[in-house]
């Protein structure tokens, strides 16, 4: 690490399609000039500017794939939010976003590195495990993946369509559901929070010595890499974000 | 310290590129449709950094499982570039003397939060009597994390060793039994789980420092990652 550090400027992305999702979530898709592409699990800054100039800034993770041409954003509506509420209601096609990053170099994740990798996501957690799922497909990696995701109702999962499709084409890509709320008539699957019982069942074993990522608000990731260094996972081979409305 | 095979330097790192696209000027004067954004109270204007908004939790932040540590088995430790190294056991460190700090926080996720409460042992006092060249300072943590300062910006009253905050023994997912707590710069640098003190002579970047994050992350000067 010798080389001088690049420094990440503000740029204008362009927005170039809007997509809701649940009805919590929105999908952003941008158009970023010169943009260098990133690791999955990456995220950008996000600034926006008002007329007198105030500004307000917040941290979203890339839910696309670096192979990816458009830069895509989860955004999660948070009720007392500031950016969020923007950033579902008001911008649309056409409008600018500023923006810098790609930021981060721990909770990434190259299909190189291979696994077996191991993903836990609470709610918009997904976000950047989303973005690790993509980069394995798009990059025809063969390496084992299971993902743990825990939502409040069948209504809540984010990307389902897009989980679901990519599930059934590929059998190494293995997708459990947990609904913590509330579950559809005849709903087979979990249906409490994650613990450790749920880990047990459904992890690779520390044996294959995976590459776990956890992403989720602090409870859930708490909870989770706390279980998993119980179960005998090591923790150096555990990695942890926390999302959440004050979380980053 | 960590899996040499899980992570090692992403190409964003180490390329040096120059950027033609959105480079010096872009951004500048940019308005952002339609926001109004919710402000601040006037008061409290002057105790938040550029970027930075309030919360009233307290966020967790780190990169990995939060370790826990038996008392009996923890120490501290003064040591490296020192004429003798010390260390103290919990008992030995608890009988030090504590002051109470009451200070706002800033985290470069960009939350702030004003007004903490905390008590803790002066560096200034854990370093007393050390004979030492060092000009600089590494943290280091259970769990592998490191951190590093300029020494002086670890002494003259800038920095402690937290045992409690807001009346209660730290909770270990804020980085209990003890974390280091310099508030005056992002709050990165006030690692949890701390184990002691490396006093070098070069200074050697840590562990978010060696990420892309700013080496010295001063959140006045909004000194987020490389190049701020």
């Amino acid at each position: 690490m010798t080389d001088a550090p690049r420094k990440l400027t503000w740029r204008i992305g362009e927005v170039v399609e809007t997509s809701p999702d649940t009805p919590r979530t929105k999908r952003l898709f941008l158009d970023v000039p010169g943009w260098e592409g990133h690791r999955a699990g990456q995220h950008v800054d996000v600034r926006l500017t008002a007329e007198d100039s105030y500004q307000a800034q917040r941290s979203y993770s890339i839910a696309s794939a670096p192979e990816d041409g458009r830069v895509e954003l989860l955004i999660e509506r948070l009720e007392d939010g500031e950016v969020s509420p923007y950033l579902t209601d008001e911008i649309r096609t056409g409008d600018g976003l500023e923006l810098r990053g790609p930021i981060g170099g721990w909770f990434a994740w190259d299909a190189r590195e291979g696994g077996p990798l191991f993903l836990v996501a609470g709610g918009s957690g997904i976000a950047p495990l989303m973005a690790m799922i993509r980069h394995r497909q798009a990059t025809g990696s063969g390496t084992p993946v299971r993902l743990l995701f825990s939502s409040r109702s069948y209504e809540d999962v984010i990307f389902r369509e897009e989980l679901e499709r990519l599930a059934a084409e590929d059998e190494t890509l293995q997708i459990t559901h947990t609904l913590t709320r509330s579950t559809p008539p005849g709903w087979k699957g979990y249906d409490r929070r994650i613990d450790e019982e749920m880990l047990g069942e459904i992890a690779f074993s520390p044996d294959e010595r995976p590459l776990v990522f956890v992403c989720g608000p602090t409870p859930l990731v708490e909870a989770v890499a706390t279980a998993l260094v119980g179960l005998g996972y090591e923790p150096t081979r555990v990695k942890t974000e926390r999302f959440g409305p004050t979380g980053g | 310290m960590f899996d040499p095979a899980f992570g090692g330097v992403p190409k964003w790192m180490y390329s040096r590129r120059i950027t033609t696209v959105g480079g010096i000027g872009m951004g500048r004067g940019f308005i952002s449709r339609g926001f109004r954004g919710k402000r601040r109270q006037a008061e409290a204007d002057d105790r938040v950094p550029p970027g930075q908004y309030l919360v009233e939790g307290f966020p967790v932040l780190s990169a990995g499982p939060t370790p826990h540590t038996p008392l009996a088995e923890w120490s501290f430790a003064v040591e490296g570039e020192v004429d003798e190294p010390k260390t103290w056991s919990w008992e030995e460190f608890r009988a030090l003397p504590s002051e109470e700090i009451t200070r706002d926080i800033h985290c470069v996720t960009k939350w702030s939060k004003l007004g903490t409460t905390w008590e803790g042992v002066p560096v200034d006092l854990l370093l007393e009597g050390v004979d030492t060249a060092a000009a600089y300072v590494v943290a280091f943590c259970d769990g592998g994390y490191t951190t590093n300062l300029p020494l002086e910006e670890a002494m003259g009253g800038k920095a402690w060793i937290a045992h409690t905050y807001e009346g209660e023994p730290l909770p270990p997912e804020h980085g209990g039994p003890a974390r280091l707590l310099v508030p005056h710069l992002y709050f990165w640098k006030s690692a949890k789980w701390v184990r002691g003190l490396r006093l070098v002579t070069e200074d050697e970047p840590g562990f978010w420092e060696s990420l892309g994050y700013h080496n010295h992350g001063d959140p006045w000067r909004e000194q987020r990652y490389w190049g701020d």
